[in-house]
C-alpha cells in the first residue's frame, strides 16, 4: 500500500485527528506551531493531488474500501483539486500570520482551543471539497460551520457573540435546507453518491420532487455562500471575528460555498436541467448584479474597514455567481478563476487589516489617518490588494474581470459587461477613500508611537500580494485549471 | 383526498417546519429562537425517517419468512443529522449564555438598543 | 545589441533608476545624478533604435502570456519610435529643469517625486513599444496610477480633490469604455495585435464597428476629448515639471498616441474613412478644439490657460487620427512632436515665473519681459509653435492637418482649424506681448533681471531651440511620420 494512494482521505483525517491532539497541547505557542505544521502538510498533499489530477484525471478513493455507490467515495476532479489547493494554500499562508495576531487577540488560556477549532474548520472545508457523497458533504458542511461559529464568537468585541449567533441561526437554516434537498434526491434515486446521482437523476427530473429538491438546495447553498439577499449574516460575522478568522473564512468559506453550488448545479443536476428547465441563469444573473451594486454601494459608506471589505466580499461573490450564471465555458472559467483570485486578494487585504489592528487596536477609517507613512509596507499592501479588487491590469483582479466581460460579450449581453465594469468603479471609490485617508491626512493628535507590523505578519501579507501580481501576469496555472474545470462541469472539451 | 391524507407524514413535516421557521423569525428571545430552530430541524428528521418506511416492511433485521424490509439508510443518516443538531443547539445555547453575560439580556431588541449608541 | 534587447533595456532603465533614486534619498546631488544618467541612457537607447526602424526593422518580443493567444508583447514601429523619442528626450530635459525648479521652490518629498517620475516614464515606454492593444492598455493604466502621486504631490485638500478627478476620469473611462472595447475587439478579430492595415475590417457591420470606435475614442480619457477633459485642468495643481512633462507630453500624448494607434493599426485607414461614426467623432474633436480654446481665453491662471490650450491641441491630433488619410496621419503624428516641444516650453516658462516671482495669474505678468527676457522670449517662440506660425515647428503639423481635412473634403473642419488658430493667437500672444511692451504692473518694479534658476533656464533654451529646429529641419520627423502604417 502506498501512502499516496490514501492521500485523499489523509487530507481530511490528518487535520481531524490533529484537532484533539492540539487540544492536549495546553501551550498556545506549541499549538500554533503544531497547527502550522499540519496545515503545511495538508498543502503539500493538496499540491500533490492537483498534480495527480492534472496528470491522470480524476482521482477516486473508496472509503474503507467499500466501493461506490454503497460506500462513501472521495472524488477529486479538476474543480475540487483546485478548490482544495485554494483552501489549504490560504490556510498555509494565514497561519504564520496567526502566531502573533492570535496571541494578541485571544486570551492565552484559550489559544490552544482556538487552534483546535481552526483545525476542525479546516477539516470541514477540505472535506466538503473532497467528498463525492452528498450526505457526507452535509456533515462536513456542518463541521466547518459549527467550528466557524465558535471561531467568530472569539472576537474581542461583544458584538462578535451576536454576530456568531445570527450566523448560527441562518447557517443552520441553510444547512437544513440542504439536508432536505439531499433527502428528496435520495427519495427519488435511492443513492447519495454524486456520480450515481448524476447518472440516475435524468430519468426523474420531470418530477415535482426533484424540482423542489433543486430549489431547497440552491436556496440553502446561497445562504451558505452569502448570495445577495441572503448575505445578511456575513458583514457582522466578518467585522467582529478575530482578524485571522476573518482572513481565513473570507478567503475560503464562501469559496467552498460556491464550489458546492457548482457541484450540485452542474455535476449532479446538470446544466441542461438547471439552466433550461429551472431557468437558474436569469435568477442568478439578476441576484449577482444586485449583489455587486448593492454591496459595493454599501461598502462605500462603511467606516469600519473590516465591514467595508466584508460588503466588498458580498459584491465579489456576485462576480463569481455572475460567471456561473452564464453557464458557458468562458463564464464558468471566469467564475472558478475568481474563486482563486478573490481568495488571494481578500486574504491579503484582511491580513493587512489584521496587521493594522495589531498595531492600532482598531480598523476605523478615521484612525488610519496618516498611516501611509507609519506603516508603509502594510499600507502599500492594502493599496495593491485594493487595486487588484478594482481590477487594474497586472493584478489577478484584471484577469477575472477580463474573462467575465468576455463571457458577457460572448453571450451577447453587453449591458452586463458594462455593468460589471461600472461595478468595479464602485470598488475604486471605496478603495480610494481608504488611500486618501491613509496618505493625505495628518496622523491623529493623540499620536502614540505606531510602528510597522512585525515581519512574521508582513511576510504572509506580501506572499499573497506577490501572488496577486504573479498570477496577474502568468495565468497558465490558474486559467488552465479553471478552464479544464469548467469544461468538466459542462461536459464539453476545453 | 386520499392522496392528501395518504401523504400525511409530509403534512406533519411541513407543519412542524413552518412552525419552527415562524418561531425563529418572529421571536426576539434568543433561547426561543433556538427552540424554533430545533423544531425546524426535527421536522426534517421526521421527513427522512418516514421516507425510509416501506409499507408492510419489517424492521431491517434478517429473519426467516420476511421478504420486505424498511430502508435503514435514512435512519442511519438522520442519526448523524441528529448529532449535528444537538451540537448546533449546544453551541447556540452556549452563545446565548455568553451573550447574556455580556449584555445582561437575551432579548434581541435590548441587545440592539445597547449596541446602537456606539 | 539586438533591437529587441535594446527595447527591453529601454523599458527597464527607468525602473532600475527607481530603487537607486530611493537609496540616494539623503544625498540630493547623487539622487539627481541617477535620474540624469538614467534619462541620458534611455534617450541613447531609443535613438539607437531609430536607424533600424527607419530601415524597416520591426523588432517584436513577447513578455508574458496572461491569456492564451493574447500576450503582453512589445513591437516597435515608426509611430511608437516617434513617441518614445519625444518622451525620452523630454524626460532628460525635464529632469534638468526639475533640479532647478524643485530646489528653487523648496518642494517637499523630492525623492518620491523623482521615483514616481521614473516609473511613469517606464510606463510611457511601455505604451510606446506596445505590440498589441492589451499591452498598451496595461501600460496605460500603470501610467495613470504612477502619475497619481505626482498630481497629488502637494498633499493639500485641493490636490486631493484633483487626484480624485484625475483617477476617477482616467481610470473610469479606461475601465468602462476602453477595456470593453478591447475585449470586444478580441472577440471580433481574435487578436489585438497592431497590424498595418488594421484587423477589424470586415469583422462586423459598420454600425457595430462605429460603436466600437466610439468606445475607443472616449475610452482613452487621456486624449481629453470633451466631455472627459476635466481631469487635465484639475491635474494642474501638480508641481510644474509634472505638468510640463506629464500633462503636456507623456500622459496626454499617450492618450492621442493610443487613438492614433487604434485608428491606424486596429481599424486601418481604409476602414476608418468609410465609418460614419468616425465623422461624428471628428465633429466632437472639432468642438473640443473650439470650446477649449474659448475656455482658455477666459482663464487668468497661466497654468489653467495652458491646460485648456492643451485640450484644444489634443483635439487636433485626434482629428487627424480620425480623418485617417495620409496627410491627416502625418499631421497628427507630427503634431504630437511639435506640440510637445511647444507646450513643454510654455509650462517650463510658467514654472520659472512662479519660482522667480511667485506669480500665477496672467494679469500680474505685465512688464515681466524686462525682468525675465530669456524666459519671455522662449514663451513667445513656443506660442508661435502652438499657433502654427513660422519660425516654429507647429507650422508643419498644422499644415498637414489642414491638407488632411481638404483631402477628406471637410471644409467645415478646415474652417475650425483656421478659427482655432486665430483663437490661439488671441489667448497666447498677449502674454509675451504684454510682458515686453506694457508698463510694469503692481510690484513688477524694474530692479534688474532676476532670471530663473540656471538649470531651468538651460532646459527652456533647449526646448525652445527644439521648436525652431523642427521648423527648419522637419525632414527626419516627416520621414518617420510618413512611414506610419507601413
Amino acid at each position: 500500500m502506498q501512502l499516496g494512494q490514501h492521500l485523499p482521505i489523509l487530507q481530511v483525517v490528518i487535520p481531524l485527528l490533529s484537532a484533539p491532539l492540539c487540544l492536549l497541547l495546553r501551550n498556545g505557542r506549541l499549538a500554533w506551531m503544531f497547527t502550522l505544521a499540519v496545515s503545511w502538510l495538508v498543502l503539500a498533499g493538496a499540491v500533490w493531488l492537483l498534480l495527480q489530477v492534472l496528470a491522470h484525471g480524476t482521482v477516486s478513493y473508496a472509503l474503507g474500501t467499500w466501493p461506490a455507490p454503497w460506500g462513501i467515495e472521495y472524488h477529486l476532479d479538476h474543480v475540487s483539486a483546485f478548490v482544495l489547493l485554494i483552501v489549504s494554500g490560504i490556510s498555509a499562508v494565514v497561519l504564520p500570520f496567526a502566531g502573533k495576531s492570535v496571541a494578541r487577540e485571544i486570551p492565552a488560556d484559550r489559544v490552544s482551543l482556538f487552534y483546535t477549532l481552526y483545525l476542525l474548520c479546516l477539516t470541514g472545508l477540505l472535506g466538503i471539497v473532497i467528498t463525492g457523497d452528498a450526505f457526507n458533504l452535509f456533515v462536513f458542511l456542518e463541521i466547518s460551520a459549527l467550528s466557524s461559529y465558535a471561531l467568530i464568537s472569539q472576537g474581542r468585541d461583544r458584538r462578535a457573540l451576536t454576530a456568531s449567533y445570527h450566523y448560527l441561526i441562518l447557517g443552520t437554516i441553510g444547512a437544513t435546507f440542504i439536508l432536505i434537498g439531499v433527502g428528496l434526491l435520495y427519495m427519488m434515486t435511492g443513492t447519495l453518491n454524486m456520480q450515481d446521482l448524476a447518472a440516475r437523476l435524468p430519468a426523474v427530473t420531470d418530477t415535482r420532487t426533484v424540482r423542489t429538491a433543486f430549489a431547497f438546495l440552491v436556496v440553502g447553498i446561497s445562504l451558505k455562500l452569502a448570495l445577495f439577499p441572503l448575505h445578511l449574516w456575513l458583514p457582522n460575522a466578518y467585522t467582529y471575528a478575530p482578524s485571522v478568522v476573518t482572513a481565513f473564512l473570507a478567503a475560503t468559506a464562501t469559496k467552498v460555498g460556491v464550489y458546492v453550488l457548482l457541484r450540485f448545479v452542474f455535476t449532479i443536476f446538470g446544466a441542461a436541467f438547471a439552466f433550461q428547465a429551472m431557468s437558474l441563469g436569469p435568477i442568478l444573473l439578476v441576484l449577482a448584479l444586485l449583489a455587486i451594486f448593492n454591496a459595493s454601494t454599501v461598502a462605500i459608506f462603511q467606516d469600519n474597514l473590516k465591514r467595508m471589505l466584508a460588503y466588498s466580499s458580498v459584491a465579489q461573490i456576485g462576480y463569481m455567481v455572475l460567471g456561473i450564471s452564464f453557464a458557458s465555458l468562458t463564464g464558468l472559467t471566469a467564475g472558478i478563476l475568481h474563486l482563486f483570485n478573490h481568495a488571494l486578494m481578500k486574504g491579503a487585504l484582511f491580513l493587512a487589516l489584521g496587521a493594522v489592528f495589531y498595531q492600532l487596536g482598531t480598523v476605523q477609517l478615521t484612525q488610519l489617518r496618516g498611516l501611509g507613512r507609519r506603516m508603509p509596507w502594510t499600507m502599500a499592501a492594502i493599496v495593491i490588494g485594493g487595486l487588484s479588487l478594482v481590477g487594474v491590469p497586472l493584478t489577478v483582479g484584471f484577469i477575472s474581470k477580463w474573462y467575465l466581460i468576455l463571457a458577457a460579450l460572448e453571450s451577447g449581453w453587453w449591458p452586463v459587461a458594462v455593468l460589471v465594469l461600472l461595478g468595479s468603479l464602485l470598488a475604486m471609490v471605496y478603495i480610494g477613500r481608504l488611500v486618501e485617508t491613509a496618505y493625505f491626512h495628518a496622523p491623529p493628535e493623540d499620536d502614540r508611537e505606531v510602528r510597522e507590523a512585525p515581519l512574521s505578519m508582513l511576510l504572509p501579507i506580501w506572499t499573497l500580494i506577490l501572488a496577486n501580481l504573479y498570477f496577474g501576469i502568468d495565468t497558465s496555472l490558474t486559467v488552465g485549471v479553471a478552464r479544464q474545470a469548467a469544461a468538466l462541469l459542462l461536459g464539453v472539451s476545453p | 383526498m386520499a392522496t392528501v391524507l395518504g401523504l400525511y407524514n409530509y403534512w406533519i413535516a411541513i407543519f412542524l417546519m413552518m412552525t419552527g421557521f415562524y418561531v425563529v423569525i418572529a421571536h426576539g428571545n434568543l433561547v426561543k429562537k433556538i427552540v424554533g430552530l430545533n423544531i425546524f430541524q426535527v421536522a426534517v428528521f421526521i421527513l427522512y425517517i418516514s421516507m425510509g418506511k416501506v409499507r408492510g416492511g419489517s424492521a431491517p433485521i434478517l429473519a426467516e419468512g420476511v421478504t420486505s424490509y424498511s430502508n435503514p439508510l435514512p435512519h442511519v443518516l438522520i442519526l448523524t443529522a441528529i448529532v449535528v443538531g444537538v451540537a448546533t443547539t449546544a453551541l447556540g445555547l452556549a452563545l446565548v449564555i455568553r451573550i447574556n453575560e455580556a449584555y445582561g439580556t437575551v432579548e434581541e431588541d435590548d441587545i440592539h438598543s445597547q449596541d446602537e449608541p456606539e | 545589441m539586438s533591437p529587441v534587447f535594446t527595447m527591453l533595456l529601454a523599458l527597464t532603465v527607468p525602473l532600475v533608476a527607481v530603487p537607486l533614486v530611493v537609496a540616494a534619498r539623503r544625498r540630493p546631488n547623487l539622487r539627481e545624478s541617477v535620474t540624469l544618467i538614467a534619462a541620458t541612457l534611455l534617450f541613447g537607447l531609443v535613438v539607437s533604435l531609430a536607424p533600424q526602424v527607419m530601415d524597416g526593422a520591426r523588432p517584436a518580443v513577447i513578455l508574458a502570456e496572461p491569456f492564451p493567444g493574447l500576450p503582453l508583447a512589445l513591437a516597435l514601429e515608426p509611430l511608437g519610435l516617434l513617441f518614445a523619442l519625444i518622451a525620452s528626450f523630454l524626460w532628460l530635459i525635464t529632469s534638468v529643469y526639475s533640479i532647478g525648479y524643485m530646489r528653487g521652490h523648496k518642494e517637499q518629498h523630492q525623492t518620491r517625486f523623482y521615483a514616481y517620475f521614473a516609473i511613469a516614464l517606464a510606463a510611457v515606454m511601455g505604451v510606446a513599444f506596445a505590440g498589441n492593444m492589451l499591452t498598451l492598455f496595461v501600460f496605460y493604466e500603470v501610467l495613470t496610477l504612477s502619475t497619481y502621486p505626482l498630481v497629488t504631490h502637494a498633499g493639500t485638500d485641493q490636490a486631493r480633490r484633483a487626484g480624485r478627478v484625475y483617477l476617477g476620469l482616467l481610470l473610469g473611462t479606461s475601465i468602462v469604455f476602453l477595456l470593453l472595447a478591447i475585449a470586444w475587439t478580441w472577440l471580433l478579430a481574435g487578436t489585438t495585435d497592431f497590424t498595418p492595415g488594421g484587423i477589424l475590417s470586415g469583422t462586423a457591420p459598420a454600425a457595430t464597428l462605429g460603436l466600437l470606435l466610439t468606445l475607443y475614442v472616449f475610452g482613452v480619457g487621456k486624449a481629453a476629448l470633451m466631455p472627459f477633459h476635466r481631469w487635465l485642468p484639475a491635474a494642474m495643481v501638480a508641481p510644474t515639471p509634472v505638468s510640463a512633462l506629464l500633462h503636456a507630453v507623456a500622459v496626454v500624448k499617450a492618450g492621442v498616441f493610443t487613438i492614433l494607434k487604434v485608428s491606424v493599426y486596429l481599424f486601418g485607414s481604409g476602414l476608418m474613412i468609410t465609418l460614419v461614426a468616425s465623422q461624428w467623432l471628428q465633429y466632437v474633436a472639432a468642438a473640443t478644439i473650439l470650446l477649449a480654446s474659448l475656455v482658455a481665453m477666459r482663464q487668468d491662471n497661466l497654468k489653467a490657460r495652458l491646460a485648456y490650450s492643451t485640450i484644444s491641441q489634443l483635439g487636433y491630433v485626434v482629428l487627424g487620427a480620425l480623418l485617417a488619410n495620409a496627410a491627416g496621419i502625418v499631421g497628427s503624428a507630427m503634431h504630437i512632436a511639435t506640440h510637445a516641444f511647444g507646450k513643454i516650453t510654455l509650462f517650463f516658462c510658467a514654472g520659472v515665473i512662479l519660482v522667480a516671482t511667485h506669480k500665477t495669474e496672467i494679469s500680474q505678468m505685465r512688464g515681466l519681459g524686462r525682468r525675465m527676457p530669456i524666459t519671455m522670449m522662449a514663451f513667445l517662440i513656443a506660442s508661435l509653435s502652438i499657433i502654427g506660425l513660422p519660425p516654429a515647428g507647429g507650422t508643419w503639423s498644422k499644415w498637414y492637418l489642414a491638407i488632411g481635412t481638404l483631402e477628406a473634403g471637410q471644409l467645415a473642419l478646415l474652417a475650425v482649424l483656421m478659427i482655432s488658430s486665430l483663437l490661439n493667437i488671441a489667448y497666447l500672444l498677449p502674454i509675451p506681448l504684454h510682458a515686453f511692451f506694457s508698463a510694469p504692473s503692481g510690484d513688477n518694479v524694474p530692479g534688474g533681471t532676476y532670471e530663473a534658476p540656471l538649470f531651468s533656464l538651460a532646459a527652456i533654451i533647449i526646448t525652445t531651440l527644439g521648436c525652431l529646429v523642427l521648423f527648419f529641419y522637419p525632414g527626419p520627423l516627416y520621414q518617420l511620420a510618413s512611414q506610419i502604417g507601413r
